[in-house]
Formats: C-alpha cells, structure tokens, sequence
C-alpha cells in the first residue's frame, strides 16, 4: 500500500536513496543539506548499508568512487562550497565510468556565501566544473515529491549508463516540509554485471556504449584509471585513436540516450506570446505567475526542466516554438540562460530574470516581468 | 482556498513542530495541501524565530508566506518583528504572558486585527506542569480559533509527531488549549 508522509526535502532524498538501492554514503555535512546526512547515518545502517562521516569533500567523492566499485549504490550530498572540492573526483568518476549520485542542495554563493539561503548557482559546475569533455545528467526537483523521486531516477540513471548523476536541489526544496506520496512499487535499475569470459573487456567498445560493470571482488581481473585507457583498462595515452574512441563512447552513451533521458513538463506554450522557462524551486513560483496570467487572458504558458542536462534541445524548442519571448527565471545571474537562448535565440527573444541574495522570486515578480516584456 | 500561517517565538520554544503538526494535520489527516517553511541561520538560535505554514484546499505552488492570514506571536520580539505583514482584517492570537499586544496597538487598530490572548505558557505550567509544551497548548487554541485544521487531525497529528512515551501529556495540553477560548 502507498504511504504518505509529511517531511523535509531532504529526509525525502535520503528516503529515495534508500529506496533506490543506496548502501553507501559518505559525506562531510553541509548547510543545506546536512539533513540528507543525518537521515541516512540513522537510517542506512537498519538496511545493512554504511555511512561514514569523511574528512572533507574531496575525499568524500573518492570513498563513494570505492563504494560503488565495491558493488554498493553509492552516493553523497553537499553545497557549493563541497561540489567545487568534489570536481577533480568527480572528472575521475566519468572516465572510470563509475555510477555515483551526487546531491548538490544550492546555497548562495560564490565561496561559503550564504550557508541558509537559496541558489541556483551551481548549475554550470554541474557541466562543466571538472575539466575535459563528459556528458553529466542532472535532475531538479521542484517539489518535496520530486526531491524522493528524482534521487531514484539519479540511481536509475547513473546504474544504467555508467554515470555520475548530479540532483541538483536548492535550499528552498531542501527545507521544505510537503506531503509525499512513497508508492509500493518503485522502479528501479539494477547494475548490468558482466559475464566471465577468456576475452572478457572491462571497457568493451560495445554498441549502446554501457559496457557491465563487476565489482571488486567478482573475480574479474580489471584495471581502473584515470588515464586514457584501451577496452582492456590499461593505460595507452599516446595513442590519439585510444582517447578518441573512449571519450567519444563515454559521451555518445548519454547524448544518443537524449529522447530517454531528457524531461521537460509544459503547461498552456501552444499558443502561448511568451514562455516561461524554469527548474527547481522557482517552478513553484512560475506556475503561479503563469495560471494568474492566463486568468487575466494573457497568452502566456511554462516550461519546467526536469533534466537540465544533458539540456533537452529538442524540447524547450518546441515549447517555445511559437513564442515571441521567452524569459528564464533562475536563483544566478545567468547560467541556463545561455542553453535557452541558445535553442531559442533565431525565433524569439529570450530574457533573463536572474534572482540572487537568496529568496525565491515572488509570482508578482514574474508577473511583472511577463507584462514588461509582453503578453498584453 | 489559501490561508497563511505565520507563528513566531525564542528558539528552543517549539514554534517549529507546532508548524509542523499544523502542516501535518491539514495534508495527512484532513485532506487538504499544505507546505511548511522556516528561517534557518543565526537569528533562529535563541532570538526571533519564525515558522511559516501554508494550507490549502487546492495544491499549492508558491510555498512562502508573504502576507499572513493567521499570526500567532508566543514572544514579545517576535510579535514586533514579525507582525509587519499580516492582512487586514487578520487574526493575531498571543501568549499575554510572554507578549504585550499594547506594543503593537497602533498596527492592530490601523489594519483591524482581530486578537485573541491564549496564555499558552501559563496554561503548561500551571495545568500540565511542563512549561516545555506550550507550543501544543497553543496548538490547541489556534485549532478552536482559526478552525483550520480539525480538532480529530490536530490529535493525530500530535500524536504522530511527539516522541513516544509523551503522546498522553501532549494531548492533555492541545485540550488544555483548546478550552482557553471560547
């Protein structure tokens, strides 16, 4: 039978990480989001999983990199401060093609900024903060519900293509408390494991570009670098065919995968002037502003990210087909912005309304955006 | 429809977990959508501290309280900071034994509060010996004053959000709170 709760954000996390398969946390607690830690130190022991309290991030990212390759669902939740110390692990963790759920409950920022206020200032960091090239997929939940069901979809997909996979959640749906819904069945992926074999290749050049994974221990002979590495895993770093094909596979497994990946959920855009595009906790304010347009008849519709990445082309193009203008709400100063006005940018005009010091923007904000830029 | 809720106290009063059995009470017994908030940092050790719960019939997007309904001040710092933004024509309901409303005098009279006085900490000490649950005895007076939960999801809520071993004392106090106003 389905239970329902009343809880925090981030018990709901922790609640979906659990639920998911997750018997490995480390971490080192930060303001927003030591609740995810201090849920699962009580709760992963009950279920024969293990939490250790690291000594800092860097190291944090490195225990659950062991974890997950000693066969456990492994994951860990920080703040900005944490994610920036977590890059050099985290670029490691994508050419080892290691599955791994990065939580990242955004505070305000650059540096320790503000410890108990909102943000959405991490999101490029998301992409691009470990250096190289690599295809991350990220979640945003915008409700306490998504928070519990985006962190199983994290396991999902990191399980499924050999990914780190970032829930990127904000203060305001990491402190929340709101109903949520735990249904009884819940789909969950479990990790592909090889077959043993004489020619068996730990790092197979194999056509949906996911090759299984064993866990130390299995019985497998496997080396694991950081190092561009052969489909045996042994290192050949001259060779510019070896690194081509590797990191061509490691992000085609995941743009080929778009149309599975990807999510966006719109709301009244068919005939819609203006388009307003958001993620995270500024959705809940959005949906408002939008709904109380419309009762006024101004054509005005949504679109929320569910993913923001790989960012879903595909989808904010359509939604935003027929707009004259388009307006990001986000908590930065411009981050995904630039990926909405980059499909965007030859059919409509596309605003950004970028909030920070840490409160949500208000609907009567966003009204008074949407009526400055049109839809009268 | 959609009512704000906003109650106000020193840290270490409880204010938090009446929120919450409001909160939990509304979605998880009566059927309705609610969301709770609070302030976290600095000023919710030991000052001000503030919880915010928003109830409603339909689902509820924004989740902040902007412009209070309903503002229940069990401190005196609290009741001057935080009553800037409760409605017109709002309800105030006060602990008269850690409050004093004459401070507020001018805003209650410009915007129409109506003010109810429950002396929640009075109640807890006197009536249960715990001065520690006047945040349930005042759980018990908001429920008889603003009607926004029942009295049935107010038990079971309470019920399920104390620690065990308390349940019997805690209900005691939301009856105590519940018979202070008429």
């Amino acid at each position: 039978m389905a239970e329902e709760f009343f809880i925090q954000g981030n018990e709901a996390c922790a609640k979906g990480a659990i639920a998911a398969g997750c018997r490995f946390f480390a971490g080192y607690p930060i303001t927003p989001s030591t609740e995810i830690a201090e849920t699962l130190a009580r709760e992963l022991p009950k279920v024969g999983g293990s939490f250790v309290q690291m000594e800092d991030e860097i190291a944090s990212a490195g225990a659950i990199i062991g974890g997950s390759w000693g066969g456990a669902k492994s994951m860990t939740a920080t703040s900005g401060p944490g994610i920036s110390l977590m890059q050099e692990n985290i670029g490691y963790a994508f050419m080892s093609e290691t599955p791994i759920v990065i939580v990242d409950v955004q505070r305000g920022s650059p540096s320790t900024a503000q410890p108990t206020m909102a943000a959405q200032g991490d999101m490029m960091q998301a992409r691009w903060g470990s250096h190289g090239d690599y295809e991350p997929i990220a979640l945003s939940p915008s409700s306490v519900q998504e928070f519990f069901d985006f962190t199983i979809k994290a396991f999902n997909l990191a399980e499924e293509y050999r990914v780190p996979v970032f829930v990127m959640a904000d203060e305001v749906i990491g402190h929340m408390r709101e109903k949520i819904v735990v249904e009884e069945d819940i789909e969950i992926v479990a990790r592909k494991r090889p077959e043993k074999s004489d020619n068996y290749l730990p790092f197979e050049n194999i056509e949906n570009g996911t090759t299984p994974m064993p866990a130390f221990g299995d019985g497998f002979n496997i080396h694991v670098t950081g190092l561009t590495h052969d489909e045996r895993g042994y290192p050949d770093t001259n060779n510019p065919e070896t690194h081509d094909k590797l990191i061509q596979r490691i992000c085609d497994k995941v743009l080929n995968n778009k149309d599975k990946i990807c999510s966006v959920k719109t709301k009244d855009c068919e005939d819609a002037d203006v388009v307003v595009v958001s993620y995270g906790g500024p959705v809940r304010s959005v949906v408002e502003a939008v709904a109380k347009a419309r009762a006024d008849g101004k054509k005005v519709g949504y679109a929320k990210i569910d993913t923001p990445w790989p960012f879903p082309d595909e989808q904010i193009k359509e939604a935003c087909a027929n707009a004259k203008d388009v307006i990001v709400v986000e908590m930065n100063l411009g981050q995904m912005y630039y990926e909405v006005d980059r499909v965007c940018k030859r059919d409509a005009n596309v605003h950004l309304m970028g909030k920070i010091g840490g409160l949500l923007p208000t609907p009567d904000e966003i009204l008074e955006q949407i009526d400055r830029i049109g839809g009268n | 429809m959609r009512t704000e809720i906003r109650i106000g106290g020193f840290g270490g009063q409880g204010v938090i977990l009446a929120g919450i059995i409001l909160g939990k009470s509304a979605c998880l017994f009566d059927g309705k959508e609610a969301v709770q908030t609070q302030s976290y940092g600095p000023e919710a050790r030991g000052g001000a501290s503030k919880c915010e719960v928003v109830i409603s019939d339909s689902e509820i997007d924004y989740p902040k309280v902007l412009t209070p309904d309903i503002f229940i001040a069990m401190s005196n710092e609290a009741l001057v900071k935080y009553i800037v933004d409760l409605k017109d024509n709002g309800t105030l309901i006060v602990d008269p034994g850690t409050t004093d409303v004459e401070d507020v005098r001018e805003f209650i009279d410009e915007h129409n509060i109506k003010v109810y006085e429950a002396p929640a900490t009075k109640t807890a000490t006197d009536e249960i010996g715990l001065k520690i649950v006047a945040n349930i005895v005042m759980v018990g007076a908001i429920t008889k004053i603003t009607k926004v939960i029942s009295k049935e999801a107010a038990i079971k809520a309470i019920e399920a959000s104390v620690p065990k071993g308390t349940e019997e004392k805690n209900i005691k106090a939301f009856e105590a709170g519940y018979a202070l106003v008429e």
